[in-house]
C-alpha cells in the first residue's frame, strides 16, 4: 500500500515536470461526419485546436470519420463514440435522439440557424464543353444521358439530389405529383452507378470516367475543379435547386460520458465565429455569417432555391420518399 | 517412408521424360502463356502500384508514409496480424487434429462449419460482430454498463479478422493428415513416446509444409481483409483504419500518392512473408 501511494506521488510529480506548470491536459474529440467535409474539418481542425490551447490551455486534438450520412448515422447509434456529429441532413442526426435518446429531442434549436453553420445547393458537374449540353433539371432525364448520384438509401447527399429535382419537377408541372414521379423516374433510369456516399459518387465520375453529368453538392463540385483544374470539367448550376443545410450536434450522452461537453459545444460555437466561417467559405460552403457570405458571395452563382420545408421537414420528407417502400422504391423498381 | 515415395518418385521420372518429348512449340508456347499471365496479372499490376506511389518521387512517398495516420495504420494491421495468426494457427492443429484423429458424433458438420467463414460474405461476417457488440446488439448494453469497446475499436477489428481467417491453416492441415493416416503416430506411441513427443517429432515433422503455408495464407488474409474490417472499423483516422482502409481513405481524399505508398507497403509485407516461405524452403532442402 505505502509503496502504490510513493509509486502515485513518483508518477504524478514525472507528469507535473512533462506538462510543466499549465496543467495543460489533452482532450480528443471524434466528429463522425459525412463525405464532402473532409476538406473542410481538415483545415478547421487544426484552426480551432490553437484557438482552444489560447482560451483555456488545453491541448485538444480532432479524429475525423467520414462515410455516407446516414452509414454514419448508423454507426454512431451502433456504438460509434462521436463526441459531435456534422452530417449531411437533419433525419440523419434526429435518428440519434429517436432510436437511442443520445441527444435531447430540441436538438437543433441548440445552435443558430437550426444548428446548420453552412449550407450548400445541388448543381451538375459535367465533362468539359459540356458535350451533351446539359443545362437544367430537365436535360438530365433525356434518353442516353448518363448520371451519376449516390444511393439515396445510404447518402444524405443523395438524398438531397432526389428532393432537388423532385421539387423542379413539382414547379414545372402544376405541382402534379405524377408528373413528377415519372420525371424521377426517367432521373434514376438514367443513373448509371449508385454509389454509398457523394465521395464514392464523385470518384466513380471523376477518376473511373463514368457517366455524363454528377449530381453533387456545390461545394464537393468547386473542390474537384480544385483538385482536378477547371480544364477537365465544368460546373452547370441549374435554374432552381434546393437549400441544403448539413446540421451539426453535440452528442451528448458521449461527450458526458467522456467529459468533452464543453470542448464539443464549443467546437461547434466556433463554426459560427469569423475564422470559422470563413474557412467555411474557403472550402465552397455557403456561410451563413451575414458579412463573409457577401465576401464569398462571388464564387457561387445565384440560383432560385427553395427549403426543405416545402415538403414538411425531414420526418415528413423522409417517410414519403426514402422509407421502405416510399416513392424511391417505387419507382425505382419501375425503372429497372 | 521410402516405401511410399519411391514409386511416386519414379512416375515423376517417367511423366518428367514424357514431357521432354512434347513437341518444342508445345512446350514453349506453355511456357509462353505462362509468363505472359503472370507478367500480365502479377507483375504488371504489382509494378503499376510502384510506379503510382513514386510519380512524384521519393520525396512525396516518403512524406506519404511518414503521415501519422498511415503509421497507425501500419502499426494497427501488424497488431491485427500478430494477434490473429498464432491464435488461428493454433486452433488450426487442433480443429485439424480432431477432426482426422477422433471419431465422434457432428465430425462431418463440424468440418463443413470450418468452411463457414470462406463462403460467407466478408461484409456478413462484419455485421455477425456488430450485431453481436453493437450498441444495439445483444452483448451491447452489457458491454456499455462496463465500459468495454469492441466494435468501432482493435478488439472488433481483430475479432472479425479471427473469423475470417480461421479456414486457412485448418484447410490446408485436414486433407494432408487425413491422407497420412494415424500409423505413424501409432507407432511410435507403441514405441513408447509420449503425445507431446509424438506429435513434435512425428506429427509436426510431416505436416509442417502446409502448416507453413497455411499460416502465409492466413498472414496475407490478416493482413489484406477488408469488407469485414470495414463494417466494424469505424474508420476513426489515425485509430481504427487498417492499411486497406487507409488506402481508401487517401484515395477518396484525392491522395493519390498516399494511397498507392499505403499499397505499395501493403505489398512490401506480402512480399516479405513470401521471401521468409522462400527461404525457409531452402534452408530445408539444403539440410
Amino acid at each position: 500500500m505505502k509503496h502504490n501511494i510513493l509509486k502515485f506521488v513518483f508518477a504524478a510529480s514525472l507528469s507535473i515536470l512533462a506538462t510543466g506548470n499549465s496543467q495543460a491536459t489533452e482532450v480528443k474529440l471524434l466528429n463522425v461526419s459525412y463525405d464532402p467535409t473532409r476538406e473542410l474539418y481538415q483545415e478547421y481542425n487544426p484552426v480551432f485546436a490553437k484557438y482552444w490551447k489560447e482560451k483555456t490551455g488545453d491541448d485538444v486534438s480532432v479524429n475525423q470519420s467520414h462515410a455516407g450520412s446516414g452509414k454514419q448515422a448508423r454507426s454512431v447509434l451502433e456504438g460509434l463514440e462521436a463526441d459531435v456529429v456534422t452530417l449531411a441532413l437533419a433525419y440523419d442526426v434526429d435518428q440519434l435522439y429517436q432510436k437511442r435518446k443520445l441527444i435531447p429531442e430540441n436538438w437543433q434549436s441548440s445552435l443558430p440557424n437550426n444548428s446548420a453553420p453552412y449550407t450548400s445547393t445541388i448543381v451538375f458537374l459535367v465533362r468539359k464543353g459540356n458535350p451533351k449540353g446539359i443545362k437544367d433539371w430537365n436535360d438530365i432525364i433525356k434518353s442516353g444521358i448518363s448520371i451519376v448520384t449516390p444511393n439515396p438509401k445510404t447518402s444524405g447527399g443523395a438524398r438531397w439530389n432526389f428532393l432537388a429535382a423532385w421539387g423542379y419537377a413539382l414547379k414545372h408541372n402544376n405541382n402534379d405529383e405524377n408528373a413528377a414521379k415519372t420525371f424521377i423516374t426517367q432521373l434514376y433510369k438514367n443513373a448509371a452507378v449508385l454509389d454509398t456516399g457523394a465521395r464514392g459518387a464523385t470518384t466513380s465520375f471523376v477518376e473511373r470516367e463514368i457517366g455524363d453529368v454528377l449530381i453533387t453538392w456545390e461545394n464537393e463540385a468547386y473542390m474537384v475543379l480544385k483538385e482536378f483544374g477547371a480544364d477537365k470539367f465544368e460546373l452547370v448550376t441549374p435554374s432552381l435547386s434546393i437549400l441544403t443545410e448539413p446540421p451539426v450536434a453535440v452528442v451528448e450522452d458521449v461527450a458526458r460520458k467522456h467529459g468533452t461537453t464543453e470542448v464539443a459545444t464549443e467546437y461547434l460555437k466556433h463554426l459560427y465565429s469569423k475564422e470559422g466561417q470563413e474557412i467555411i467559405g474557403k472550402n465552397y460552403y455557403r456561410p451563413i455569417d451575414p458579412e463573409i457570405s457577401a465576401k464569398y458571395a462571388k464564387q457561387f452563382q445565384s440560383l432560385q432555391l427553395f427549403k426543405i420545408d416545402e415538403f414538411g421537414g425531414w420526418n415528413a420528407a423522409q417517410n414519403k420518399f426514402f422509407a421502405d417502400d416510399g416513392v424511391f422504391d417505387q419507382i425505382y423498381a419501375a425503372g429497372k | 517412408m521410402n516405401t511410399t515415395t519411391q514409386p511416386l518418385h519414379k512416375d515423376k521420372i517417367v511423366a518428367q521424360q514424357r514431357a521432354l518429348q512434347d513437341p518444342t512449340w508445345v512446350r514453349w508456347s506453355l511456357i509462353a502463356i505462362t509468363i505472359a499471365f503472370i507478367s500480365l496479372f502479377i507483375c504488371l499490376p504489382l509494378g503499376l502500384v510502384i510506379y503510382q506511389a513514386l510519380s512524384k518521387g521519393l520525396q512525396a512517398y516518403w512524406a506519404a508514409l511518414s503521415q501519422p495516420d498511415t503509421w497507425s495504420a501500419i502499426k494497427l494491421t501488424l497488431l491485427v496480424a500478430v494477434i490473429t495468426v498464432p491464435l488461428n494457427t493454433l486452433f488450426g492443429v487442433i480443429a485439424a487434429w480432431a477432426i482426422t484423429r477422433f471419431e465422434f458424433k457432428g465430425k462431418s458438420l463440424l468440418t463443413t462449419l470450418i468452411d463457414l467463414p470462406f463462403s460467407v460474405s466478408p461484409v456478413i461476417s462484419g455485421f455477425i460482430f456488430v450485431l453481436l457488440f453493437g450498441a444495439e446488439g445483444w452483448f451491447g448494453k452489457w458491454l456499455m454498463e462496463y465500459d468495454i469497446k469492441i466494435i468501432f475499436a482493435a478488439p472488433g477489428i481483430i475479432l472479425a479478422t479471427l473469423f475470417i481467417t480461421f479456414p486457412f491453416v485448418a484447410r490446408q492441415l485436414i486433407p494432408l493428415m487425413q491422407e497420412m493416416g494415424h500409423q505413424e503416430e501409432e507407432a511410435a506411441l507403441s514405441l513408447g513416446a509420449s503425445g507431446w513427443k509424438t506429435f513434435f517429432s512425428v506429427t509436426l515433422p510431416n505436416i509442417k509444409w502446409a502448416l507453413l503455408y497455411g499460416v502465409l495464407l492466413c498472414n496475407a488474409r490478416a493482413m489484406g481483409e477488408f469488407g469485414a474490417v470495414s463494417v466494424v472499423s469505424g474508420h476513426i483516422r489515425g485509430m481504427t483504419n487498417t492499411l486497406p482502409l487507409h488506402v481508401e481513405v487517401c484515395y477518396n481524399d484525392y491522395d493519390a500518392i498516399g494511397a498507392f505508398a499505403s499499397a505499395s507497403i501493403l505489398a512490401a509485407l506480402a512480399i516479405v512473408t513470401l521471401v521468409l516461405k522462400t527461404g525457409l524452403e531452402w534452408k530445408q532442402a539444403k539440410r
